[in-house]
């Protein structure tokens, strides 16, 4: 048992000494930017085999949950019967996974101007983690970010790619 | 970085170089002028009403009373530079057809304050611009910037400039500004700088590094390094301080920039989001918006923080505000009618109005340096438009392609904007008549702020 925590305090140790050398200011600018948005970058299919997730890892997440985002109307934040049960299976995983926080992206598509795309982004992570607290999530656990239209999906001006990009996404830790 | 003006009853005092021994040159003698495609009524440039044929202005090259060198090149060689940024500011505007520097005849030291008015009239120039370079003993230079009405053969103004050398450029600047002002009676706007957000790299991992450059793209510099992404850059009114959106450490917050020491701090404490900062006019206060579970409103803090005051209260999404250039109102942009668009405030928060009410919507409202109009985004078809401060006069002034957030300049008659959605670039709009040109940048841009005029 005694061991046991001492790998866990050494993993924590470790993980935060990776994520300051990252976040060092005193390091040359990056190849690209730090700051990506971890969800929407890997997507949904994180590279897990089927059956072999770590339980509690993103992996596990992608692999129990319909989907790690969901999806909006123009210029809307409500969330249709749909998204309720990608949501309820989310705080399912959640509730068996109970020490996982997780980050709540909300982006918006380009049809907006910044500065309003940000509340926007606000108003989608927000709906979705109110809904997720709503089924027992505790709110301590949920971190909201809103990027607006900072980091699309699918970068491209069609109908298709705007309604990929209007989503809020339940990021879990790798 | 100073700059001094030099009134004509000053100048020989301080300085007396050899041009202003000279007596000044008689007005008599010289053959009317024999104009090309003589358009005798465009006397003054209408900046106003439709445009008329810009005015023909020649501008050769700027001689040195003795060729020195500088730690900014020989002095020949910045009276070289000088005509030509003077001819480029004047171009720039649209109301000016320069003629020259290179193919005008050279000038010589002397005649800098006695034209060759009857060789100049054969040019069609309606004015002339001279001057000179000097290297001053104590390191710094003399920039001397004369202005002549070709016809009457008469000087209308001069200016001198002493800068160090570093600043060469912004003694060209304020004698295009002279010029610009005198002939057109409109206010100066060349020399002054832009901050803007520089972009490179995919959509999905878009790279946006803070930039600041002259009006002109000259001495252009990164303030930040990329590793997070910067929006909205705004300069303060006394230019010390700008302040920008950062999401550094992954918080998405308003921080303000010192341009003399570069060092940078949050402006409002706490884990809310906060963005779309601007200044007051009297640089003490900034307003932003802060994301409060979903709710977005306007508040006003202090530049050296303290508590914010929120200024807007209803159930939607309050962004966008900008001061009137008396700091006695506000305008924003709401959802709160179902659409975005366009509110008038008082300072306080109190008597909120709507002034907007056209279809698709409203967003991005800045307010024009004076007062006579708000610029603004049209959503749904993307573009900048005009109105008077009640909602009246509509005027939109971009077509085609996808603008966004519109900068004034500093005398009110030109915008900068971004155009393009995820892949920006700087344009510039000249408000009376519509003419837009690309701002060039090393890389991709967005999100431009424009200076106030530089002391």
């Amino acid at each position: 048992m005694k061991s046991a925590t001492s790998l866990v305090a050494i993993a924590v140790a470790l993980s935060l000494t990776a994520g300051c050398a990252r976040r060092n200011r005193e390091l040359p600018p990056e190849p690209v930017s730090s700051d990506q948005p971890d969800g929407s970058e890997t997507g949904v299919d994180d590279g897990g085999i089927a059956g072999a997730a770590v339980p509690g890892s993103r992996a596990d997440f992608i692999q129990s949950v319909p989907s790690d985002r969901i999806l909006f109307e123009l210029d809307s934040y409500s969330i249709d019967d749909e998204d309720r049960r990608t949501l309820d299976a989310q705080a399912a995983w959640l509730a068996r996974n109970a020490n996982v926080r997780v980050t709540i992206e909300g982006h918006a598509d380009e049809r907006g101007t910044r500065e309003y795309n940000l509340a926007l982004g606000d108003r989608r992570a927000n709906a979705a983690r109110d809904y997720l607290q709503s089924r027992g999530v505790a709110p301590m656990r949920m971190q909201v970010i809103s990027w607006g239209k900072e980091r699309p999906q699918v970068p491209e001006s069609n109908e298709s790619a705007w309604a990929q990009n209007r989503r809020a996404v339940t990021v879990v830790p790798e | 970085m100073r700059i001094i003006w030099i009134i004509a009853a000053a100048w020989s005092l301080a300085f007396g170089p050899p041009a202003f021994a000279q007596s000044p040159p008689v007005p008599v003698q010289a053959p009317p002028p024999t104009q090309d495609g003589s358009d005798d009524d465009q006397l003054v440039v209408d900046v106003t009403g439709g445009r008329r044929a810009a005015l023909p202005i020649a501008i050769p090259f700027m001689p040195s009373p003795q060729a020195a060198d500088t730690p900014a090149g020989n002095t020949q060689a910045l009276g070289r530079q000088v005509a030509e940024i003077v001819s480029s500011d004047l171009r720039d505007s649209g109301l000016f057809t320069p003629i020259g520097p290179s193919g005008l005849q050279a000038v010589s030291f002397p005649q800098v304050t006695a034209p060759d008015f009857p060789y100049f009239s054969t040019t069609g120039a309606q004015n002339l611009v001279q001057g000179f370079v000097q290297a001053n003993a104590n390191g710094s230079l003399t920039v001397g910037c004369y202005l002549y009405d070709v016809a009457a053969q008469t000087e209308l103004t001069r200016q001198g400039y002493v800068v160090q050398p570093r600043d060469w450029r912004r003694a060209a600047h304020r004698c295009a500004d002279t010029i610009f002002s005198r002939l057109t009676g409109e206010g100066a706007y060349f020399d002054t700088r832009i901050v803007y957000v520089s972009e490179t790299g995919p959509a999905r991992r878009r790279i946006k590094r803070l930039a600041i450059m002259d009006y002109d793209g000259a001495n252009h510099r990164f303030l930040t390094n990329g590793q997070w992404t910067v929006l909205t850059p705004r300069f303060a009114p006394n230019q010390q301080t700008i302040t920008f959106m950062t999401y550094q450490d992954e918080r998405p917050r308003v921080m303000l920039y010192e341009i003399d020491s570069g060092q940078t701090r949050p402006l409002v404490a706490g884990a809310h989001m906060t963005f779309a900062p601007r200044y007051s006019p009297d640089s003490r206060s900034i307003i932003f918006s802060m994301a409060v579970n979903g709710n977005t409103d306007i508040y006003r803090i202090p530049v050296g923080g303290g508590t914010p005051q929120r200024l807007t209260s209803a159930p939607g999404i309050e962004t966008g505000g900008s001061y009137s250039p008396d700091g006695s109102k506000i305008v924003f942009e709401s959802d709160r009618g179902g659409s975005q668009q366009l509110y008038v405030m008082n300072a306080d928060g109190s008597d909120q109005r709507r002034i907007s009410f056209g279809g698709g919507g409203y967003a991005t409202p800045v307010w024009s340096p004076r007062g006579d109009l708000i610029a603004f985004t049209r959503t749904g078809s993307f573009r900048i438009g005009v109105m008077a401060p009640n909602g009246s006069g509509e005027r939109i002034l971009t077509s085609g392609v996808y603008a966004e957030g519109p900068s004034w300049a500093p005398n009110g008659r030109a915008i900068m904007f971004t155009r393009g959605a995820s892949a920006g670039q700087l344009w510039y709009v000249d408000v009376a008549s519509g003419a837009t040109r690309q701002v060039r940048t090393p890389l991709g841009g967005s999100d431009p702020a424009w200076s106030p005029l530089r002391d």
